[in-house]
């Protein structure tokens, strides 16, 4: 299909770019970016992607805070996060740009692709705004290409927003040295359902994309595939989690929508019904979870997945199933809070949500994967840990991980993940329903329909028998076994990995999505020969233990954390009134050690660069 | 059996369940209390179906009403303030083999409960229903509940209750899907039992509204209605509630009203003048969620594993074909 003719201008062989599509709503910027990505994870490429969404379903267009599109970051190595500025960034319109200027996206050499018709736009405003921009863009040192993509887009479709994207993918596969062959036939999947003649005119821009792109720009990249045997899967944290319900044999997904969390209940309602299971969109997230816990009560594996205003709703019941010992599996894939906070945006503000959220003692299980590959694997321990220890297990993903791509090793399916089938073999009525073993805690549970077993099961106070109790020692005992049961998990957790060398001037702790941006900024401070070292947790409740004594090893311990902590020398806040972010209270309570942290809230994911440029102030502090 | 897979399969009771089995521990509720006659009316249509006390699940709210599960001796949930719905829906969504009555109150279900209340009757799970009405909050001391009178003093609102009650028979036959709606009163065991066996006979959500006296709160509520039968309107018809006499000779006025007749049954519902008692509405072709929710049981674990390899060959990024 594509006219296959090689522009005189040879690739440039770099190892890594970071590209960003930008659109208003509903032009299909995000459709282009996640068949690149594809495209580029399929080329055995490296990538790691980020939905930029507006808040609306559809902002008024050329709105500047409506920018809605895809961060690409490609790589011969495999990524680990979305890299810092823009390398290539192509816009449908200039305003959309402004968010991104403003969010640190771009910066002074990034190449940016602009489609020059609204210049030739018959509103004289549109024509000068564009014209203003430019100017701006271009003296703010980004190096404009003006594009006539809506003027070629016009030879195909009479609506050229529903056009712009296939011609811009044609557009990237040009630039970025990739086969257009093949891109015909994923085209054709992608419209197959809004008929030939939709189809034929989408690879017909695509074509027309690419060849112009060969003709017209002088720049071509080629960002050589890393070389790899592994068998790889590629997609995002929520799909992920939720082919980590179907492989732990989850078969009830209870659960009522919010951003960002919902796109995995989506994912299993189009899916599960081929592993046997359901997804019941409840009344609402109460609902959600007491019939996830009902479910479970029965003897069937249950997951309710939510957000931090869906965790809010959820807290009684999760009291409930702390309490009355029901195994449950909670996602809650984090956004920006308080209250309706930022919907679609990144934050990890709901730790102590997550926590502490239900009246009385609750101790729970709280894990947080750091990494879409582990937000598959974490499912099979959160329904297995929640078996074991008999409560619910909260697994906190967040918005980064929900929606970001990357390449992992394909999990190799185990039948011991499946949950194992229900017991309803005779109970022993001797054994009471909450025979808590005096040493761990831990009991194992009836199941309606093993005779023997019958109980009842209550929220109040109870006694090894499930009878209410008011009476003091058995509350007491009773507290004790429930929260005994973390302390067993803990004796077999191992110390945390330290990222970089045992010892240091600095350590930096994280948790969640964080990851991979925080070790790409050790890594380049390392090579500055400066002592930084980091270590990620993935148990939150109960934590990883030897973290005191790693802790001890380093001059200075700080957390890095995208949740908000006061910044010391703004009016009124000092050393005794600054509110440390979430991880360093916990920390700091917990080992007795001054830790410090550094964290914001920007919505977005912190680019590695940022990081690195807090942790180097720390250290230069330290010295002076 | 019902064609369930081999973990549900049970073996035919040789044993027989006498009263004795459905007996938990003593109730506590006050003397005179009308939930007692519920208890016990549940413990005998349980020993009368021979229902395998394992088998056999009751979920309750908060409430004195919802201490019922404890005084069962089968499995029993007794849960969070108006939540009983969605748990009795979760563990009747992938549990065929069980049977299930819910026990709540009317602040219970007809206050914080209202949401799942009005999803719970239209879902049509298979589960019987039971709404111990009092007309006001016990457990909490004498507070206004929505199907206090107007008028009622109480301890929240000691001028007496503002609005209009709620009528939850009202309610229950105005949502989409109902399928089964019946009221019966605690003070006439015979048609107490009659008209939950009808319940539990029904497939779908049966939703059963029992006029009950709290001795301490409510008690002038109902009292004039127990002494005084002209106060009742007994419904009759074969495919609802049918007393036998000498029973039904207690009832002055007798109604012969056909439950699949919906604007009739609407119609009494409304009336003030007299409590109408027996089965509103019954429909037999309501659609049931358990239906959905329990598709998919007989999946065995390697047709599982072989749709989730499936899915990840969907995500493949290795071959480059
Ligand atoms: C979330 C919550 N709010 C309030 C309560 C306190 N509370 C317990 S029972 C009850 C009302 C009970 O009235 P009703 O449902 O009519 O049952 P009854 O006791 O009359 O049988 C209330 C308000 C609670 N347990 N939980």
């Amino acid at each position: 299909m594509s006219s296959g003719v090689a522009s005189g201008t040879k690739p440039q062989i770099i190892t890594e770019h970071v590209i960003e599509i930008i659109s208003d709503s509903g032009e299909g910027a995000q459709t282009c970016g996640q068949m690149f990505a594809d495209l580029c994870a399929r080329n055995g490429n490296g990538i790691w992607t980020v939905e930029i969404i507006p808040a609306e379903i559809q902002p008024p267009a050329r709105s500047r805070a409506g920018a809605s599109g895809y961060r690409i970051r490609l790589g011969s190595k495999p990524l680990t996060n979305a890299g810092d500025y823009a390398d290539l960034v192509i816009a449908f319109n200039e305003q959309v740009l402004y968010s991104r200027l403003d969010s640190k996206a771009l910066h002074g050499g990034t190449l940016l692709f602009v489609d020059k018709s609204w210049a030739e736009n018959p509103d004289p405003g549109i024509r000068r705004k564009y014209n203003e921009a430019v100017n701006e863009f271009r003296e703010r040192g980004l190096v404009v290409t003006e594009v006539p993509i809506e003027q070629e887009c016009r030879k195909f479709t009479d609506d050229p927003r529903k056009g712009k994207n296939m011609w811009v993918l044609g557009m990237l596969c040009a630039t970025y040295d990739f086969d257009p062959s093949a891109v015909g036939a994923e085209i054709a999947k992608r419209f197959a359902r809004k008929g030939e003649a939709s189809v034929k005119q989408n690879q017909a821009l695509f074509t027309d994309g690419y060849d112009w792109a060969l003709e017209n720009v002088a720049l071509r990249f080629h960002v050589p595939p890393h070389e790899s045997t592994t068998p790889m899967v590629v997609m995002n944290g929520n799909q992920a989690l939720a082919l980590g319900v179907m492989a732990a044999g989850i078969e009830v997904c209870s659960m009522y929508p919010i951003t960002p969390a919902t796109s995995a209940s989506h994912f299993l309602a189009s899916t599960i019904e081929q592993t046997g299971g359901i997804v019941h969109q409840a009344e609402d997230e109460i609902a959600a979870i007491g019939f996830a816990i009902g479910c479970s009560y029965a003897g069937k594996t249950a997951v309710t997945i939510t957000s931090g205003p869906g965790l809010a709703l959820k807290t009684e019941f999760l009291g409930y199933a702390v309490m009355a010992e029901v195994p449950l599996v909670i996602v809650v894939v984090q956004r920006g809070g308080p209250s309706t906070g930022l919907p679609t945006k990144i934050e990890q503000g709901d730790l102590f949500a997550a926590l502490y959220a239900s009246p009385g003692d609750v101790p729970k299980i709280v894990i947080a994967p750091a990494t879409i590959e582990e937000c598959f694997h974490f499912m099979i321990t959160a329904r297995k840990l929640a078996e074991d220890f008999r409560g619910p297990v909260m697994v906190l993903s967040d918005a980064n991980l929900a929606t970001g791509q990357k390449p992992f090793p394909r999990p190799e399916l185990r039948e011991s993940w499946l949950a194992p089938p229900v017991d309803q073999s005779p109970w022993n009525p001797e054994v009471p329903p909450f025979a808590w073993d005096k040493e761990t805690g831990l009991s194992r549970r009836p199941i309606p329909g093993q005779r023997g077993g019958e109980y009842v099961i209550t929220g109040l106070a109870h006694d090894e028998e499930s009878h209410v109790a008011y009476d003091s020692q058995i509350n007491q005992r009773s507290m004790e076994m429930r929260s005994r049961k973390l302390a067993v998990l803990r004796s077999a957790l191992k110390p945390p990995k330290v990222y970089g060398d045992n010892t240091g001037d600095l350590l930096v702790v994280g948790w969640g999505s964080t990851l991979g941006a925080i070790e790409e900024a050790v890594d380049r401070l390392r090579a500055e020969g400066l002592k930084v070292s980091s270590v990620h947790l993935r148990f939150l409740s109960p934590m990883e233990p030897g973290l005191k004594e790693i802790f001890g090893r380093f001059h200075k311990v700080m957390t890095i954390e995208i949740n908000y902590s006061d910044d010391v020398g703004q009016p009124y806040i000092t050393e005794d009134s600054r509110r440390y972010s979430q991880l360093a209270q916990l920390l700091r309570a917990q080992t007795l050690v001054d830790i410090d942290c550094w964290s914001r809230v920007p919505g977005s994911p912190l680019p590695p660069g940022v990081i690195e440029e807090q942790l180097r102030q720390r250290l230069t502090r330290r010295e002076s | 059996m019902y064609g369930l897979k081999k973990e549900w399969e049970i073996e035919a009771p040789a044993r027989e369940c006498t009263l004795e089995d459905y007996v938990g521990a003593e109730a506590r509720w006050c003397p005179g209390c009308g939930d007692h006659a519920v208890l016990s009316t549940v413990q005998r249509l349980a020993r009368d179906l021979q229902l395998p006390p394992e088998k056999t699940v009751v979920v309750s709210g908060i409430g004195c009403s919802s201490r019922f599960p404890h005084y069962m001796k089968t499995y029993g949930f007794h849960g969070l303030h108006g939540r009983a719905l969605p748990v009795a829906e979760g563990v009747r969504s992938r549990r065929p083999d069980l049977d299930i009555f819910v026990v709540t109150g009317d602040g219970d279900c007809c206050a914080i409960g209202a949401g799942h209340w009005i999803h719970g009757i239209r879902y049509n799970m298979d589960l019987t229903i039971l709404l111990l009405d009092n007309n006001v909050y016990g457990l909490t001391k004498n507070q206004t509940s929505p199907t206090s009178r107007v008028g009622e003093k109480s301890n929240t609102q000691p001028h007496g209750s503002f609005f209009a009650p709620l009528n939850p028979i009202s309610v229950v036959l105005g949502i989409a899907n109902a399928s089964f709606v019946a009221q019966t009163v605690d003070w006439n065991p015979p048609h107490l039992y009659a008209t939950i066996r009808a319940a539990h006979e029904h497939k779908g959500a049966s939703f059963v509204r029992v006029l009950q006296r709290c001795p301490h709160f409510s008690s002038h509520v109902f009292a004039p209605v127990q002494e005084d039968f002209s106060q009742m309107l007994l419904m009759e018809s074969e495919r609802g509630v049918k007393l036998a006499e000498p029973i039904r000779g207690m009832f002055p006025r007798t109604l012969e009203h056909d439950p699949r007749d919906l604007s009739k049954a609407r119609e009494l519902a409304d009336r003030t003048d007299v409590y109408p008692i027996g089965v509103f509405y019954k429909n037999d072709n309501a659609s049931r969620y358990d239906t959905v929710t329990q598709q998919g049981l007989e999946i065995t674990r390697a047709e599982k594993m072989a749709a989730i390899n499936g899915m990840l060959d969907r995500f493949a990024v290795q071959g480059r074909n």
